[in-house]
């Protein structure tokens, strides 16, 4: 089981935009991914209900989890996306 | 076939076009026995996805704040937690209407109790169980249509969730059949400057594509009209824009009485781009903005920040800023209040003060301290004052801040009845005719089957205004007018025949109250007024001021 820890950048917390282009990212890596916040139980990161009931603000500490091969660039790239300010970035996606 | 449909005008202008109708929600039928699980499973599976692609469609046709909320809600429908749930309930033996709406509610229910941000997107968790259940019994799709032209839609009632991609390029008129005065249709329509009628009997059996024409001032809607009329009715609109916007200088009647015309707005974003030119400043600034979705207080500097930012709009005129206007109606998480089972008559608005009174003085301090860097003449006003001692303490708090000029809304019948007692203690009233109505006519605002009794022409309501209007004239102070009934052109002259000296209302709606005072004398406001006042009902006031003035 691999873990990363990283803070939410985005200003209006992992809701709305930030949470829909995470979301995303995390149906489309190649292994299951879990997140928390505290101890609370960990929720499928590929389930935009269970990250928006996470109510992770901006400044707020989450953990993912993932295990098996990929595990490690899964969470790399989805710690990557999470402590960058998603809100201040254009929509890429056309 | 031509035919003639009656509602209530709550957006003046005139349309003509092919309706296009709204598909309510759906109804769901009875539950029924599941004999075959997995081909159950499988239509709910399909309704789900069609949900989700639809909304991904409505997604790409559309930019910003709309497309993330669509955004977000195609992938909520898409969600695998979702699917999985309704799909175990389907395998206990629910059909799969009734699996998706067990689900939806159960996160739905997750979500409201998060509170906050969470708790308002859980009402679009509806929105997207409607278009999966509607899928899964095979109904139309719920929501506004998109037809590919213009069209006047049709609808039971519209919801602010219905709303977020209306397109007001291609929405001619709004008609509803249900809906008051003070129903979301009606301020949305004046929001965009759309002619509106709702209360319409009869408008959902209008068919598809039929041509109607609307008059957003009499509520009057014709159906079946033949092209001719509708090329007339587009010419007669455009004239009448043409005369509305035409109009300038401050707001008077046309013998030169005269009366403020004045802005609403929630923050400075709603002044950029508009013409300040003839505007006696802003009668209403609802600071509430600052305070929502987050957790603690806004701190001092970050107040006088936005505050100022408003005030620097204008370098003289009136600017009014209506203290925190919150509580048990519209919760904050800061306020730490709990639920109360009835909010619209709790701790709201200035009676949050009485176990937070740091909230106030933080606020009026940061007030007087922007202040201090306008030219403009900035005013204080306190919401939901029911007494003479509320007005009093508020007062005296708003002058120990140096700021010189202290009032209170009027939308409690106690401060409208006590309007004389209130002006002892205050330099200005302005009321709130959207609350004064609610409990005026004890209806409430959230309830669209009373809509009919929440018209600011009730007469009950008009005979209130009345006793505050003359209270203010006795004692040589003004008294304004901050509701939606303020941006009704053709309750404009009455409200001025009634005495009040200040009307306050979103920028879109001034140029057409303006319009209506320059039509008629201050006289002739008076005899509209009395007109008014002396019918029995609503319906007969407007009818009455309606048949005087056209």
């Amino acid at each position: 089981m691999s873990e990363r820890t990283v803070i939410i950048a985005s200003r209006t917390g992992l809701h709305a935009r930030p949470a829909a282009l995470f979301v995303k990212a995390a149906a489309d890596q190649g292994v299951p991914v879990k997140i928390s916040v505290g101890d609370k139980k960990p929720v499928p990161a590929a389930s935009m209900l269970a990250v928006l009931s996470l109510g992770a603000e901006h400044g707020t500490e989450v953990t993912l989890q993932a295990e098996g091969p990929g595990a490690d660039e899964a969470l790399d790239s989805l710690a990557a996306l999470l402590a960058r300010d998603l809100d201040a970035e254009e929509s890429t996606d056309a | 076939m031509p035919e003639e449909l009656r509602g209530i005008g709550v957006s003046p202008g005139l349309a003509a076009g092919p309706v296009a109708r709204m598909s309510p929600p759906p109804a769901l039928p009875p539950a029924r026995t599941v004999t075959d699980p997995e081909r159950e499973a499988a239509v709910a599976v399909r309704a789900l996805a069609t949900a989700e692609a639809r909304l991904r469609d409505r997604a790409a046709a559309t930019t910003g704040a709309a497309r993330d909320i669509l955004d977000a809600q195609s992938m909520i429908a898409a969600d695998p937690m979702l699917r999985d749930g309704v799909t175990a309930r389907i395998k206990d033996g629910t059909d799969a209407p009734h699996a998706l709406r067990d689900s939806f509610d159960e996160h739905r229910t997750t979500l409201e109790g998060l509170g906050g941000y969470l708790a308002e997107r859980a009402a679009d968790l509806d929105d997207i169980a409607h278009r999966a259940i509607a899928a899964a019994l095979g109904l139309p799709m719920p929501g506004v249509p998109e037809p590919g032209h213009p069209f006047v839609l049709v609808a039971d009632d519209l919801a602010p969730a219905d709303t977020a991609t209306l397109d007001p390029a291609n929405v001619l008129a709004l008609v509803t059949e249900r809906g008051g005065p003070t129903s979301h249709t009606a301020i949305l329509a004046r929001s965009l400057g759309l002619p509106a009628v709702v209360g319409c009997a009869g408008a959902l059996d209008v068919t598809d594509g039929t041509a109607v024409t609307v008059d957003g001032t009499t509520g009057m809607v014709h159906t079946g009209v033949s092209e001719d009329e509708v090329t007339l009715v587009r010419e007669r609109a455009a004239e009448e824009r043409a005369r509305i916007t035409g109009g300038s200088g401050p707001g008077r009647t046309s013998d030169g009485h005269p009366v403020d015309l004045m802005l609403n707005i929630g923050s400075a974003a709603d002044l950029v781009g508009v013409d300040l030119s003839d505007v006696a400043g802003v009668g209403l600034f609802r600071t509430e903005f600052l305070f929502l979705d987050r957790h603690d207080a806004p701190g001092l500097d970050e107040q006088v920040a936005a505050y100022a930012e408003v005030f620097g709009f204008f370098e003289q005129g009136t600017i009014v800023v209506r203290t925190l206007d919150a509580g048990a109606d519209k919760p904050l998480p800061f306020l730490g209040l709990s639920g109360e089972p009835n909010p619209a008559l709790g701790v709201r608005g200035l009676r949050v003060s009485r176990d937070r009174p740091e909230i106030l003085d933080t606020q009026l301090k940061a007030i007087a301290l922007a202040a201090s860097q306008t030219t403009a003449d900035v005013w204080v006003m306190a919401p939901m004052v029911a007494t003479r001692p509320e007005a009093e303490v508020f007062a005296a708090r708003v002058r120990d801040h140096g700021l010189p000029t202290a009032g209170v809304m009027v939308e409690v019948p106690s401060a409208a009845l006590h309007a004389g007692r209130l002006l002892e203690v205050v330099d200005f009233l302005s009321i709130g005719t959207n609350d004064l109505s609610q409990y005026t006519l004890a209806a409430d605002r959230q309830t669209g089957a009373l809509a009919d009794l929440l018209d600011p022409w009730q007469p009950a309501m008009l005979e209130l205004v009345g006793v505050c209007a003359a209270a203010g004239k006795a004692a040589a102070k003004p008294v304004g007018v901050c509701g939606e009934a303020a941006a009704d052109p053709l309750l404009a002259p009455v409200l001025a025949g009634l005495g009040i000296t200040k009307l306050s209302m979103s920028p879109r709606g001034l140029p057409a109250v303006r319009a209506a005072l320059a039509g008629h004398t201050l006289a002739d406001c008076e005899r509209l007024a009395g007109r008014a006042l002396q019918t029995g009902d609503a319906a007969g006031a407007r009818a009455a001021v309606l048949a005087e003035t056209s």
